[in-house]
């Protein structure tokens, strides 16, 4: 059990950072998912790890083999990738939704179109603005 | 029938949302969908009164016997908030019809519902089960499902909002399956009275602490903790106002149920006291949560987003419950879990029912509807005295708990914040009524009215119930008392 031995574990941990970082740092909401996409694979990698024994096969009943490896991380691990994919596809289908009304998928964009809707509200609340109603507008388009 | 309750009610609003599917008629859909929580709600009624008859109930996924198959267990403390999250949503349900009319496009009311129900079976499910894995995917159901609850938001910053709840949801749903996968490397079990039983023998490993550390803080994630609610003041203001009330009145309790049922039923009060300074660690947030929070809250010119930051500081009060670490603080804080999940109900339904009328939650535009809908004012200023604590309302008696738990563990400094940390509550109250009664109309009031009967029998059901759990606390003090000692083991 050296360092280099539990080599599985250190590329979990380092693709665990990767994602980690591109969902804080990145602006762009794709490569946000994408983060997020590396981050939960990386837990998948540490499960399969979990369930490996040195020298075991699939778990068969055979006369051949007396040594298996834990089936239920991997069971576990195909739900997790079901999880995964349903948030990737909704995640995605946001992210096309955004830029519908936004016209922008870059986080400082929407942000900075956001405190203009912020301000607008501001002005209002000060009675600068009359009110308009805004939801049948809303419905409209 | 009745030894399959446990995982009946995970089961109905779980084959319900699919039907409504084929069902097509917004109406019937509605309809359907208050049977199917209300079944809920009958059901988790009867497993609540036998848990408290007979003691905790066993159910086996299939007869496959724990460890291996999955346990659904029911005792007092889950059987207690499956009754909350199933009478929320029914409540919430029958005021959902005439609000969504209003505030989404005809097309889109049939996926509300479907995604309501299968929020509904997520929340249902984290309670009832007793695997840790099961667990994970209730969370991740109900999780999707609020997410898109959340879009279905008229404003387009509602689908900012809801993917930066999906981001930060997710972030925490993969935190708490590294915590899992770590446990389970240890101990080589998911059941959560067998993890219990396995984890005091490897608990001074550093695997353990591990995967407790990444455990927590991806539960406080789910129930936004203070430095990590940021997702949920914009999710509460741009979602729909029923998904807003429904959400409010049981996720994040939901979420605060999972911490309680890991820290004292999985790895137990001696692990978690003697080898963690967490108590510690949730004094402070707790105190800075409700803090941050309520100032927060006097600066907010958006009446959901106001009363959401409440509910920030309010979870503050929850863990600061837990941060005591005694007997009496965790009984606050599961008399709180109840009594907030029903002053929000009524606030946000009341605030709802302002939306259905004048069509925005601005609080400058509630200017002098104490006039025009006076039953729906005086159900959020019902509410927010209840937020503040006022005597006879349930807000008095958590706070009162919450108090005399701290004293009791001589933490009279914290007991004296807590109370300064009311006034807070009194400013944000009060500016709301300033508008509500005090400020002349900014908009044209001729053409409205109180809001319809709908609406409005929901909310005043919440609003008594609000004083009447403020009087008589034999239920909920009595369920909060025993749950809390049997966690405690005593």
């Amino acid at each position: 059990m050296n360092i280099l031995g539990l080599y599985n574990y250190w590329i979990v941990v380092l693709l665990m950072m990767i994602g980690f970082y591109i969902v804080i740092a990145h602006e762009n909401l794709i490569k946000k998912l994408i983060g997020l996409g590396i981050f939960q694979t990386s837990v998948f990698f540490f499960y399969i790890s979990i369930g490996k024994i040195a020298g075991g096969t699939a778990p068969i009943l055979d006369e051949k083999w007396h040594l298996y490896s834990n089936p239920l991380p991997h069971v576990l691990i195909l739900t997790a990738i079901v999880v995964g994919i349903a948030t990737t596809a909704l995640g995605l289908s946001l992210v096309v939704r955004i830029q519908e009304a936004y016209g922008s998928i870059e986080e400082s964009d929407i942000q900075a179109q956001d405190s203009l809707d912020q301000l607008e509200c501001s002005l209002e609340a000060y009675g600068i603005r009359q009110f308009e109603n805004l939801y049948d507008q809303d419905l409209n388009e | 029938m009745i030894s399959h309750f446990p995982i009946l009610q995970v089961i109905i609003p779980l084959l319900a949302a699919p039907l409504c599917l084929f069902l097509r008629i917004p109406r019937l859909v509605g309809l359907f969908a208050i049977l199917a929580s209300l079944a809920a709600f009958l059901v988790s009624c009867m497993l609540l009164s036998q848990v408290i008859a007979t003691g905790p109930i066993e159910y086996w996924l299939g007869g496959w016997e724990p460890p291996w198959g999955i346990e659904y267990r029911i005792d007092l403390l889950n059987g207690y908030l499956l009754l909350l999250v199933s009478l929320m949503s029914t409540i919430v349900l029958i005021a959902a019809q005439t609000s969504i009319e209003k505030e989404l496009p005809e097309n889109r009311h049939v996926f509300f519902y479907v995604a309501y129900l299968l929020c509904l079976t997520g929340l249902l499910g984290i309670l009832a089960t007793a695997d840790t894995f099961n667990l994970f995917v209730f969370l991740e159901i109900s999780a999707l499902s609020s997410y898109t609850l959340i879009a279905l938001g008229t404003d387009r910053r509602a689908l900012t909002a809801s993917y930066q709840y999906l981001i930060m949801g997710t972030i925490g749903a993969t935190f708490i399956i590294i915590g899992v996968g770590m446990m389970y490397m240890m101990t080589g079990t998911l059941n959560m009275y067998d993890l219990a039983e396995r984890l005091p023998a490897v608990s001074n490993s550093r695997t353990v602490l591990c995967a407790f550390g990444f455990f927590i803080v991806g539960v406080c994630l789910k129930l936004a903790l203070f430095p990590l609610h940021l997702w949920l003041p914009n999710a509460y203001a741009w979602a729909p106002s029923v998904a807003t009330a429904f959400l409010a009145a049981t996720s994040t309790k939901v979420a605060v149920y999972v911490l309680i049922r890991y820290v004292f039923t999985v790895f137990g009060v001696s692990f978690v006291g003697v080898s963690l300074p967490l108590g510690r660690i949730f004094l402070v947030l707790g105190l800075a949560g409700i803090f941050a929070a309520s100032v927060a809250a006097i600066y907010q010119l958006n009446i959901k987003r106001l009363f959401a930051y409440s509910s920030v500081a309010q979870i503050g009060y929850m863990i600061l419950g837990l941060a005591i670490g005694t007997k009496l603080g965790l009984t606050a804080t599961l008399l709180h879990l109840f009594n907030h999940a029903l002053m929000k109900a009524a606030i946000f339904l009341a605030i709802g029912a302002v939306v259905y009328r004048i069509g925005s939650s601005q609080l400058y535009h509630f200017a002098g509807l104490g006039r025009r809908m006076p039953l729906t004012m005086a159900a959020i200023v019902a509410g927010g005295l209840s937020l503040i604590g006022v005597p006879l309302t349930v807000g008095f008696v958590s706070k009162w708990y919450l108090v005399a738990a701290l004293l009791e563990r001589g933490w009279w400094p914290v007991a004296f914040l807590v109370l300064i940390s009311s006034l807070l509550a009194v400013i944000y109250v009060w500016r709301i009524i300033e508008w509500i009664y005090f400020t002349p109309p900014r908009i044209i009031m001729d053409n409205i009215e109180e809001a319809p009967l709908t609406q409005l029998i929901p909310i005043w059901l919440l609003v008594l119930a609000n004083i009447y759990f403020g009087i008589d606390t034999d239920l909920t003090l009595g369920v909060s008392n025993l749950a809390a000692q049997s966690l405690f083991g005593l």
